[in-house]
């Protein structure tokens, strides 16, 4: 470790750039998840609320995946190679999830309930895509849970260096692990929690409201249940990351904080102070996603690609925290626009 | 299948679902600001209409585009892992500054859609426009990044690697004025014409329909000029490929032998065993004169170079014939239409010419991917012109074939569906008469 030069701004821009994709896009498969489970008096109003809260931001939310893409192949390209390599099958299948769960809302929101066809074979079309929609919310965070859960296992070596080379050796096996799965079923936990919290806030009718603070609190324990499961998982099947998460550097200080946002989220539902609720389970999501990176820095792919070692030449990294940097003077003002157009009340009729 | 051609058709066809979808997401925003334009300076609801239903038409297929481009991004790696590792440092910039692009349009594409009720009237105006703006950014930058491809620029090729890399003379490639231009233009061509075409059916069967009458006139001031102008920019666009790529124009040519002075063919059909085109209707001095301005200038054919590095002749030339044949006819079928608007005449009285507006609907599409593979096949065997051969670049994973179905699948059953639903709405056109629209 030798301080901050370029290659460490972009990993950093790339680790916020997914922390937001996470924080808004993995909020946007959450409200999927609460449409699959809508039960209850108010399930249209539910599925309803989740639409609404979705519709304008989702595409927007979405990019954020791209951009992480986009910084990994140009800055990382060793990384991207590495992971389009060896994760060529769930990333294929998170992939269809991707356009699965887009296209189906979008069919569901223009061409559905509400333009015109309340009744009659345009709501039954409607119907089904909303279970397109809502199937493909649940599928998709999984994949990128293991994906996730593949890199941090260290289990991502070069196609050829893992001994037989044999075809579930190369392109199954390092994914498709108690771990990995467990990872990808925080995600999705993770997800859904988030999205359940957010529309404690979105909710006006205060039934609706305590209907998502219900589903909030359960998800909340679930979230506890299932990261140390894949906490203990780590540490029987990944000596090297279980010792990171445990042992790296700052991770103890990392863990009181990220239990403290925790349970600070918990007792803002419980006492029904919703915005401090989202903004808590937000830096909850935050550090976990941060303390993975600190387990596994200064590796991008454990065991050998570090940092300084996959980063593209200086005049690449250079140029794109420029490129950053203007995208983000265009960027920023218009998410703040777009948030503040849609999450308040309209201004009349 | 092997998986080098199982790599090759999923990637031509993701390419040839997205471009579509990308191509409507540059066209369509600006058709729906020029409607709402209208509305909002004269007051004429049925432009409101308009924009309203063109907001909705362009939500949907947007959608399919972000999710199609997001495909496309990943299987750059999932098919191409070595192509990436290699180029990415050297052509990411444009696709980061492309991220941002999109990410603008889609930021504003929501607030449009859902915007209607939430912001001023000159607010909701602008959103639109940046959204128009935005989208013919996006594909100012990809196609920057295709055009590298072909020309490539920014780099020395020490040893299997690439060395002092310059990431803004990579942009800069000669390439890149011909092909984003005429890549701007054919979108706002094709998404034009083709609502264009819809309306203009829609009159065959109600002359006094004003919905349709107003749909009719804005479609064609988007893609009439475009259409003309695109043949211009094509020839452009040929003299680049003559002195860049000159293998890729005696495929486009077929043209076989070395020669000065060289005909032009129009269709025929090349033997790439016997190296010669049969049945083509021959234009003395044609080539040499479109692609050096000079009829007696030499162009090299297809036999001095080596056999290894030809496209794949007959698609590249057909491809090429296609898209001249369909594109000279949108030019001329717009030039009659901009030229009897101008005159401010009716067009509904030339039945004619709204029949004709029907038939070019789909061309521009048509002409679209007919271009692209004009651009990728013709480019082959090389992913980047000879420095890198497609066949060193593809992914070791084996059983290509089983993604490459599973995606094909995928979009068919999408585009059916993106298809049926467009019908749907155009099936409920509002039937507005002449006299009460405004």
């Amino acid at each position: 470790m030798t301080g901050l030069g370029p290659a460490e701004l972009v990993a950093g821009a790339i680790l916020a750039a997914l922390t937001a994709y996470v924080l808004l896009g993995g909020a946007d498969f959450g409200g999927g998840v609460w449409d699959l489970l809508a039960f209850g008096p108010r399930k249209r109003q539910q599925r309803a609320l989740i639409a609404e809260a979705i519709g304008p931001i989702w595409e927007a939310n979405h990019v954020w995946l791209i951009i992480v893409v986009v910084l990994l192949f140009t800055c990382f390209p060793s990384v991207f190679a590495r992971l389009a390599i060896t994760l060529h099958i769930p990333l294929a299948l998170m992939l269809i999830g991707i356009v699965l769960r887009g296209s189906a809302f979008s069919f569901r929101s223009h061409y559905g309930p509400g333009h015109g066809e309340e009744t009659g074979p345009g709501a039954r079309t409607s119907a089904h895509w909303g279970r397109v929609f809502a199937s493909a919310s649940v599928g998709t965070p999984v994949l990128l849970g293991i994906c996730a859960g593949a890199v941090a296992a260290g289990a991502l070596r070069a196609p050829g260096a893992s001994g037989s080379g044999g075809f579930v050796a190369t392109f199954v096996a390092p994914w498709l692990t108690p771990f990995g799965l467990s990872v990808g079923l925080l995600t999705l936990v993770l997800f859904a929690f988030l999205a359940a919290v957010y529309l404690t806030v979105e909710a006006r009718d205060p039934a609706l409201r305590e209907d998502f603070r219900r589903r909030a609190l359960v998800a909340a324990g679930v979230v506890f249940l299932v990261a140390f499961g894949a906490l203990g998982l780590s540490l029987r099947e990944v000596p090297p990351v279980g010792r990171g998460l445990t042992t790296g550097p700052g991770a103890v200080a990392l863990h009181v904080s990220t239990g403290a946002a925790a349970l600070a989220a918990i007792a803002a539902l419980w006492w029904r102070r919703f915005r401090l609720a989202r903004l808590a389970a937000a830096a909850q999501v935050t550090l976990i996603v941060w303390g993975w990176a600190l387990a596994q820095y200064p590796y991008l792919v454990p065991p050998d690609l570090t940092i300084r070692d996959a980063a593209a030449p200086r005049i690449t990294l250079v140029l794109i925290l420029w490129a950053l940097v203007a995208g983000g003077l265009v960027l920023f003002p218009s998410l703040v626009y777009l948030l503040r157009v849609f999450k308040r009340e309209p201004a009349g009729p | 299948m092997p998986d080098l051609l199982a790599a090759r058709s999923q990637m031509a066809m993701s390419l040839g679902f997205h471009i579509i979808f990308a191509m409507v997401g540059i066209g369509m925003p600006l058709l729906m600001v020029m409607a709402e334009r209208r509305w909002q300076r004269t007051g004429d609801r049925v432009y409101l209409e308009l924009a309203h239903r063109w907001g909705k038409g362009t939500a949907i297929l947007f959608a399919v585009g972000a999710v199609s481009g997001t495909v496309l991004s990943f299987e750059l790696g999932l098919l191409w892992p070595t192509f990436m590792e290699h180029a990415g440092p050297i052509i990411g910039m444009p696709f980061s500054l492309e991220g941002f692009a999109f990410f603008t349009e889609a930021v504003f594409l929501g607030v449009y859609l859902y915007g209607w009720e939430r912001i001023s009237r000159r607010a909701h105006l602008a959103a639109g426009w940046a959204v128009a703006v935005s989208g013919m950014l996006s594909a100012l930058f990809v196609v920057i990044a295709n055009a590298w491809m072909n020309a490539p620029t920014g780099f020395r090729w020490v040893d299997g690697r690439a060395v002092d890399i310059d990431p803004i003379a990579a942009m800069m490639t000669a390439a890149a004025p011909t092909q984003v231009v005429h890549m701007i233009l054919a979108a706002y061509a094709s998404t034009g014409l083709v609502v264009a075409g819809v309306h203009a059916g829609g009159l065959l069967r109600q002359p006094r329909n004003g919905f349709h009458r107003r749909a009719l006139a804005v479609a064609l001031l988007v893609g009439a000029p475009a259409a003309v102008l695109q043949p211009l920019v094509g020839d452009q666009s040929a003299r680049f490929v003559a002195r860049f790529q000159p293998v890729k124009l005696a495929a486009l040519e077929a043209h076989f032998p070395t020669q000065r002075g060289a005909p032009l063919h129009i269709g025929g059909w090349p033997d790439e065993a016997a190296g010669e085109t049969r049945w083509a209707i021959e234009i003395p001095y044609g080539l040499s004169l479109l692609a050096f301005e000079d009829p007696h200038a030499e162009v090299k054919g297809l036999l001095d170079f080596p056999r290894g590095d030809w496209p794949p002749v007959a698609i590249v030339h057909l491809a090429f014939q296609v898209m001249v044949a369909l594109g000279s006819f949108m030019a001329l079928v717009s030039l009659v239409a901009l030229w009897q608007m101008w005159r401010r005449r009716d067009l509904t009285r030339h039945r004619w010419l709204l029949r004709a507006l029907v038939l070019t609907a789909p061309m521009g599409f048509i002409c679209t991917e007919a271009g692209w593979v004009v651009t990728e096949v013709g480019r082959q065997p090389w992913i980047i012109q000879g420095v890198m051969r497609t066949a060193q670049a593809v992914t070791p994973m084996p059983g290509l074939v089983v993604p490459f179905l599973v995606f094909t699948a995928l979009y068919v059953g999408l585009g059916l569906v993106v298809a049926w639903l467009l019908y749907q709405q155009v099936a409920r056109s509002p039937k507005v008469a002449e006299e009460n629209a405004a």
